[in-house]
Order: C-alpha cells, then sequence, then structure tokens
C-alpha cells in the first residue's frame, strides 16, 4: 500500500458505502459543504419518533468522505440524538489518534496525522448531526 | 547556476517537487535577505519618526515603492499598498463602487477568484447594483464574444482576471479594454497569477486598476498593491480611516491625504513592502525571455504527459497560445485532495481543491481539480514525478 490514509478496507468501504443514493420520501434532507475543498454531502433521514429509521446519503467528495458517509450507512440505523453524539464523539477520538470504539472507524486512524483531512471525515457526520437537529 | 539554487526552501529539500506557486511562489534568497536586514538593522515604524532608524526604515519602505513602480512602469503615486489582491479589489469595491448608483451595472466572468465575485456581491447589495457574468467557453476562456451583448450604457466596471487561476488561460485585455471605452466602463484586472510570470508594464494595459500580489511574484505574504490610475485614484474616497491616511484632523473634519496614502490606513506592512520591492529589483534581473521559454516548454511537456493518462481531463487551453503554466486536471471520479495526497507521497506539492472558483467548477460539473502550476524554478524532473504519482493516483483511485 503506498499510503496508510488508503488502506484496503477504508477504499473498500469508501466504494461500497452502503445506503448510496437518494431516500424518498424523507423527513429532513441536508446538504453540507467544506467551503474549503468543495466536498459536498446530502443525506436524507426517514424518522422513526426520535430515531433514525432509514437513510441515504450523496457524497460529491474525497475517498476519506466517501468512507465516512460509509461509516454512517453501516451504523446510524436505529440511533437517537444522543446515539449520534456518542458516534460523532468516536469520530473526535479516532481523529485524535485515539482508538476508536467502533472497528468501521479503526481504518480512520492514520487521519489522525493529517489535520488538513480532517474536515473530510468529518462533514458527512456534521450533516448527520445537523440534519436531527432540523427533525 | 540553477534558478533552483537560489531558492534556500527548494535547495534544502532537493526532493520537493514545488508545483504550487500558483497558491505560493517560493522566495529567492535576495529576498529574504532583503527583509532580514530589514528586521536586524532598519526596524522601525515608518513616516513618523525623526530618529536615524524611522529614517532609515522609511527610506527602504518608500524605497520599495519605487522599485515596484519601475518594476511596472508605474508612477509611484499609483502604487497603493494592500494586503494582496483581495485586499485591493476590496478597496476599490468601496471606494469606487460608493460612486455607483441603484441600476449600474458591474460585469465579470464565470472564471474569476471568489476575491473577485464577492465583493462585487457585496457591493450590488449595499448599492442596488446589477452583477451581470460573462461565461466560459469549454476551453476555459471567457467568451470575449459576449461583451458586445453584455455590455450597456449602465455598466460602471468590468471586473476580469489577467490570467485564470484555475485554466490558466489569458484573457485579450486590448479587446476587454476597447469594449469598456465604448460604454464608458472602467476596467479593474485581478493580475495575481500574471505577475510572477515577468515584467508588466501596467499603465500601458489601458486599465484603470490592477491588483496583485507579493506571495505569488517571490515575495512574503500579507503584501500586496492596487494599482490605480492616478485620475481614478484622485477621485475616489479613502476606504478606511486612520493614520497615515490624513492630512488634517479636527473634530469638525478631516482632510484627506492624496492617493497612494490616502488609501493606505494604519502603520503599514513595512517588512512586506521592502520584500516586495526586492522581489521586484530580483525579477528586473533574470532574462524573462528565457524564462518565458522554458515555462512554456515544461508547460508543453506537462500537457503531454497528461495527454497519455488515461480518463484524465484538462481544464483550459491545451495548446500553449495564450495561457501560462497554471495547469488543472481532473481524473476520472477521483477526487483532487485524494490525488494531491498521493502526489505528496511523490515529493510533488500540487493544489488539489475548487481553487476558489466554485462557479467555475460548476460550470464544468466537478468537485475540483488537480493543478500544477509552472514557475521560474521549475524543472523537467518536477514534471516527471508528478506524472509518476498520477499513474500511482490512477491505480489506486480508478
Amino acid at each position: 500500500m503506498s499510503d496508510a490514509l488508503y488502506q484496503d478496507t477504508l477504499l473498500k468501504l469508501a466504494k461500497e458505502a452502503p445506503r448510496q443514493g437518494r431516500l424518498e420520501p424523507n423527513d429532513v434532507s441536508i446538504r453540507l459543504d467544506n467551503p474549503l475543498c468543495g466536498d459536498r454531502v446530502r443525506l436524507d433521514l426517514r424518522m422513526n419518533g426520535p430515531r433514525i429509521a432509514e437513510l441515504a446519503h450523496e457524497v460529491r467528495g474525497c475517498v476519506l468522505c466517501q468512507a465516512a458517509a460509509g461509516v454512517i450507512g453501516l451504523h446510524a440505523i436505529g440511533l437517537d440524538r444522543a446515539g449520534v453524539d456518542a458516534l460523532v464523539a468516536d469520530v473526535d477520538r479516532v481523529l485524535a489518534g485515539q482508538e476508536p470504539s467502533l472497528k468501521a472507524l479503526q481504518s480512520f486512524g492514520p487521519v489522525a496525522g493529517h489535520r488538513s483531512r480532517h474536515d473530510c471525515v468529518r462533514l458527512p457526520f456534521q450533516a448527520l448531526t445537523e440534519g436531527l437537529k432540523e427533525k | 547556476m540553477r534558478l533552483r539554487d537560489q531558492f534556500p526552501l527548494l535547495t534544502s529539500d532537493p526532493k520537493l517537487h514545488y508545483l504550487d506557486s500558483g497558491a505560493s511562489s517560493q522566495m529567492p534568497s535576495a529576498v529574504i535577505e532583503a527583509v532580514t536586514r530589514f528586521e536586524t538593522t532598519q526596524r522601525a515604524n515608518v513616516h513618523r519618526g525623526v530618529h536615524r532608524l524611522a529614517e532609515a526604515a522609511t527610506a527602504a519602505y518608500e524605497g520599495g515603492r519605487d522599485e515596484i513602480a519601475q518594476f511596472f512602469s508605474a508612477r509611484r503615486d499609483e502604487i497603493v499598498f494592500t494586503a494582496g489582491t483581495t485586499a485591493a479589489i476590496n478597496l476599490v469595491a468601496h471606494s469606487f463602487g460608493d460612486a455607483l448608483a441603484p441600476g449600474d451595472e458591474i460585469v465579470v466572468s464565470e472564471l474569476e477568484h471568489h476575491s473577485n465575485i464577492v465583493p462585487w456581491q457585496m457591493l450590488r447589495d449595499r448599492r442596488g447594483l446589477v452583477l451581470k457574468v460573462l461565461q466560459v467557453t469549454d476551453e476555459g476562456r471567457i467568451d470575449l464574444a459576449a461583451l458586445d451583448r453584455v455590455l450597456t450604457k449602465k455598466t460602471r466596471l468590468i471586473a476580469l482576471a489577467h490570467c485564470s487561476n484555475v485554466t490558466g488561460a489569458v484573457v485579450d485585455l486590448a479587446r476587454v479594454v476597447e469594449a469598456a471605452k465604448s460604454v464608458g466602463a472602467a476596467v479593474l484586472v485581478d493580475g495575481a497569477q500574471r505577475v510572477p510570470h515577468g515584467p508588466l508594464d501596467i499603465p500601458a494595459l489601458g486599465v484603470d486598476f490592477y491588483a496583485f500580489s507579493g506571495h505569488k511574484m517571490y515575495a512574503p505574504h500579507g503584501i500586496g498593491v492596487l494599482w490605480g490610475r492616478h485620475s481614478r485614484l484622485e477621485a475616489m474616497p479613502p476606504f478606511m480611516g486612520g493614520g497615515d491616511m490624513i492630512r488634517s484632523v479636527t473634530f469638525e473634519k478631516t482632510i484627506y491625504a492624496p492617493p497612494p496614502t490616502r488609501f493606505e490606513a494604519g502603520t503599514p506592512n513595512v517588512s512586506g513592502v521592502i520584500g516586495l520591492g526586492a522581489a521586484c529589483h530580483w525579477m528586473s534581473g533574470l532574462d524573462w525571455t528565457r524564462i518565458a521559454q522554458e515555462e512554456m516548454r515544461l508547460t508543453g511537456r506537462l500537457l503531454d504527459g497528461l495527454a497519455q493518462v488515461p480518463d484524465l481531463r484538462v481544464l483550459g487551453p491545451l495548446g500553449l497560445q495564450q495561457r501560462i503554466g497554471v495547469v488543472s486536471f481532473a481524473l476520472g471520479q477521483a477526487h483532487p485532495h485524494d490525488i494531491a495526497q498521493i502526489l505528496d507521497r511523490h515529493g510533488v506539492a500540487c493544489r488539489g481543491g475548487h481553487h476558489c472558483a466554485q462557479p467555475l467548477m460548476e460550470r464544468f460539473d466537478l468537485p475540483g481539480t488537480t493543478r500544477a502550476t509552472i514557475a521560474p524554478y521549475s524543472e523537467d524532473g518536477d514534471i516527471d514525478a508528478l506524472l509518476t504519482g498520477l499513474d500511482e493516483a490512477r491505480r489506486l483511485f480508478a
């Protein structure tokens, strides 16, 4: 592997990110842009009370951003606000160079040393947080 | 002697292939030494003190203005110091913009840097103006054929980049000036990408304002210039108030200083001016005919190499006519950040992203591009390293 950032597991997660596309009808649809690099995430949520019942994401961004959306596709169903906060805290942990609780986030470990790429990973999670605020 | 040898950062890192001069150029020893000399032997505030250091600082500072004016064939009182191109354009948007009335029109293009879009949008919203946009051709050039249709008797200003920071295309300023004159409009040029590529007779361009930054032309960050035709500057009110820009102050009335100091409120970036002056002095000693030929040869080598990469699209002119060595490209669906990251592994410093030109990215339906900039210190090895890195990026992300 030529760069620790681009491990096979992360590339696979980006390429095969579950729940890619749009979700219609939805209860919340949010688009977030990274103003520095032009990455764009659209996240559609269907809610069951306070919890996420279904979701879909569309990413026009880098591999890190796509893979981060893949983590959401894998693990955000069933989460409420507190669950999302815990997921985001886990992302913060891995970007701070610590071991995350969630196994799927382990492949983001090398990103910790690339500060300019942290926002690539955070963008889908910011969209998730904003989406729940809107609901 | 290689030109590269005059740049301490490049000689200290022989494996570095610096192709990001479109964002910030490197500084030669001559500039670094001039700044260091000021900071270690002359540092004081300017235009105020009478002590020896203040006199020396003022002489060095105003000497910088002389060097810059001479390099650009301009009058010294037409050189207004700013923090950079963005600040220079904002100055015009406020001071020149103050005289505009609701319904007046400003024309920009689709390929402008945000710095040449947002200040005009803000002015539009403050003054009730109309902002018109010249479209970009598929080749990444401003469609000047549309000028006749877009300009009206209400057009007050045309604000365009001399050279695109994305496509590298050079605009035909003579044609723009001719069209502007036909409706009585002023012309502002964002020259940030043009000035690193050799001397320029700015007044001869026929434009009214020309903005540029030091950090792209071998000088420190945080210094730039607004060149303004004297008759324009003289008619404009100040943008910011404070020290240095006044002739006299009472609580009843302030009389402003004449240009350029009317537009230079507060303590200036003294070492920045000295550095920019030194950069102009350094540039004036180079053989720009040879450098221009070499930059074009390297640009051609890069374009030829990119043409061999499958699924790669160059965003800009494929020929060498009317372009500079700013070359942007998209590689399949790979994101420019990922490409730039892989290139970095090969020692290649490139810019990946939207280059503060989001409307242009929308025009070409891209999130961003990877951009390489050819500078006087660029060499064949830099191009080869980029192409090698691209090969790896393609294998990884294709």
